[in-house]
């Protein structure tokens, strides 16, 4: 085990390298690095003195290490638009996108396990059809226009939720939190169950899949036959079995969530972090552009290596093999 | 049931079989027609719309946000699906976006699939240290979501039909290669490669004619739903404002236009080319859920 988790995190560690050394080649390969890193309107002396500043006159590895070494100590530039360090940005912003993937997974299980369920103990009732027809649409369906139809049906349509920003929000811990607050809820719900409909899709087939695998098992043929209830047997001995690959999928979906959450937040003007990269895209605001990638990066490393790490605790038959 | 359709099977090509198949399904059916009048729509859009929308001569701003069914100023003809901020007809918009739209599904697929499978077939083929670069890399790939890696690239790209294709090539032959190496794999260990060997035949022969035409049944299921998803993808792109430029605008671009409308009751702007992006998409997908049916009976997803 301790072997596998040196391999595993020197593995992590390369693919973090590697990315780094992408986005650093194409901060150097298209266009050039002098007006990526520094304002427009800046004179001569002043940019000659902050190419020296910068390193930029130094030879390309010393100049990615260089790189590296700020990105170690969390230092990636000044944004060109708000002129605070890019790093200190995203780390403000991110709250709001944790906050709006976090609520989404919830949906996602809240409403994707009890329906999956349904359709894979009843595979042939009329409802599991309409589900599982949902599912498909809910998979093929672009989220941005899934998202247009939320807001003209239920803010202009029906007039019953606000369709864009964060409303009301508590500071706890130093950071704003929406779901503390009523108005925040009524904010949350569209952009939460907008990102949430793939995830809510993706739960109904893990989970249908995963009851029509365990149903015919010797173990709950043995249940019923105790005389347990039927709650009792679904609850426990069918549910139990179905979580391992469910919370799997969800840990490894966490990181897409946030990746997604992109399209949400610019269709709900949602103030996180996917609205701040787009913005800083349409800006040109490269050292945001670059502190996104990495801190995203990062993190998408992080969470694939925790799920496989909780994979290899969670399922001996995994360990077993991987060991040999 | 499946034991007589394998007697079916073995007295007529394996291709003609799968063709009864498909064509058994109703829903398969409807997309598969579907697909093919929006692609004839696309083709022959400037002849059966009464506007060019992006010729400027022909556009009249006193005729802007109209509802659908209105007159032109002129009294010439309806705009059968209403006017967007610039006096465009939204029916005339949609015949056109759907032009950029497929090219762009379309095209980024067969490049990428042409890419993927041969880069597929070399790294089953070759095997090795070709082999275990060719697919870390399709595994750096596929390891990050799509949306993330696609702002990426169009974030250092910028704009342009081309960069978008460019950058769904780059996200789309992943699934070719792992595909194509996968089948070719199994493939490479069979009697009949063995024979082309000793046969003397080149090794680029035995790739393209022995090995490769085995390869096409998974090839093609994932060529039909990769352009649904190519073409979503591009949608949201330039939905976001990172893909197609306002000079070429597909249907992602003409939701993205219609939407600050929206707010404000002007629905159609926004909704009909949303119609018609779903419409798109539903067709490819119900073609590619029965081709996989059909031509994947283990049911590899």
């Amino acid at each position: 085990m301790t072997i596998w988790l040196i391999r595993r995190l020197s593995q992590a560690l390369v693919v973090v390298l590697m990315m780094t050394l992408i986005v650093f080649i194409g901060l150097h390969a298209i266009g050039n690095p002098i007006d990526t890193l520094i304002g427009p309107d800046v004179d001569q002396v002043q940019r000659a003195r902050i190419i020296q500043q910068l390193g930029l006159d130094q030879p390309l590895w010393k100049q990615y290490f260089a790189f590296l070494n700020g990105a170690l100590h969390g230092n990636l530039g000044n944004s060109f638009v708000y002129n605070i360090p890019a790093v200190t940005l995203i780390i403000q912003r991110l709250p709001a996108t944790l906050e709006l993937a976090i609520a989404a997974m919830l949906f996602a299980v809240i409403l994707g396990v009890p329906l999956g369920l349904w359709a894979g103990l009843k595979p042939n009732h009329i409802s599991s059809r309409l589900i599982m027809t949902g599912s498909i649409l809910g998979f093929s369906l672009p989220t941005f226009w899934v998202g247009l139809m939320l807001i003209m049906a239920f803010s202009v349509g029906l007039g019953w939720l606000p369709a864009s920003g964060r409303g009301e929000t508590v500071t706890v811990f130093g950071l704003e939190w929406s779901w503390l607050t009523l108005d925040g809820w009524r904010h949350l719900l569209l952009p939460a169950l907008n990102l949430s409909l793939f995830k809510i899709s993706l739960v109904i087939r893990l989970t249908r899949a995963g009851v029509r695998e365990v149903l015919p098992q010797d173990f709950i043929k043995f249940a019923r036959a105790k005389g347990l209830s039927p709650m009792r047997v679904i609850g426990v001995h069918v549910l139990r079995n179905i979580l391992i690959p469910l919370v799997t999928v969800l840990g490894l979906e966490l990181g897409s969530t946030i990746a997604f959450a992109v399209v949400t937040e610019s269709i709900f003007s949602w103030p996180g972090a996917g609205k701040l990269i787009l913005d800083s895209i349409n800006t040109l605001d490269r050292p945001v552009i670059v502190a996104y990638l990495i801190v995203v990066v990062c993190m998408f490393v992080l969470l694939n290596l925790l799920v496989d790490i909780a994979y290899r605790v969670l399922d001996p038959r995994v360990r077993l093999q991987g060991d040999q | 049931m499946a034991k007589h359709e394998h007697a079916v099977a073995t007295s007529r090509s394996p291709w003609a079989v799968a063709a009864k198949q498909f064509m058994r399904s109703y829903s398969a059916m409807f997309g598969l027609t579907l697909s093919l009048i929006l692609v004839c729509v696309a083709i022959f859009a400037p002849w059966i719309t009464p506007q060019n929308p992006y010729d400027l001569m022909q556009l009249d701003v006193l005729d802007s946000r109209l509802p659908p069914g209105s007159e032109n100023g002129l009294g010439t003809y309806h705009y059968l699906l209403g006017t967007d901020g610039q006096g465009r007809d939204i029916y005339s918009g949609i015949f056109y976006g759907l032009r950029i739209s497929l090219m762009v599904g379309l095209g980024s697929a067969l490049i990428a699939a042409v890419l993927g499978t041969s880069l597929g077939l070399l790294a089953a083929y070759a095997g090795g240290r070709t082999d275990a670069i060719i697919m870390r890399v399709v595994d750096l790939i596929l390891s990050f979501p799509s949306i993330l890696v696609a702002m990426m690239i169009l974030a250092y790209l910028g704009k342009g039909v081309s960069n978008v294709i460019l950058t769904l090539v780059i996200l789309e032959w992943a699934y070719y290669a792992r595909t194509a190496r996968g089948q070719a794999l199994v493939e490479t260990q069979r009697e009949y490669v063995e024979a082309a060997h000793c046969l003397g035949m080149p090794h680029w022969r035995i790739m393209l004619s022995e090995i490769l035409p085995n390869c096409m049944p998974p090839l093609i299921v994932i060529a039909t739903l990769q352009v649904a998803r190519a073409i979503t993808l591009e949608a949201t792109l330039s939905f976001l404002g990172l893909g197609v430029p306002i000079t070429e605008p597909s249907l992602g671009l003409l939701i993205s236009n219609g939407f600050q409308y929206m707010l404000s009751g002007e629905y159609w702007i926004s909704l009909y080319p949303g119609l018609a992006l779903l419409l798109t998409i539903v067709a490819l997908n119900l073609v590619g859920d029965r081709l996989r049916d059909v031509l994947n009976p283990r049911g590899q997803s």
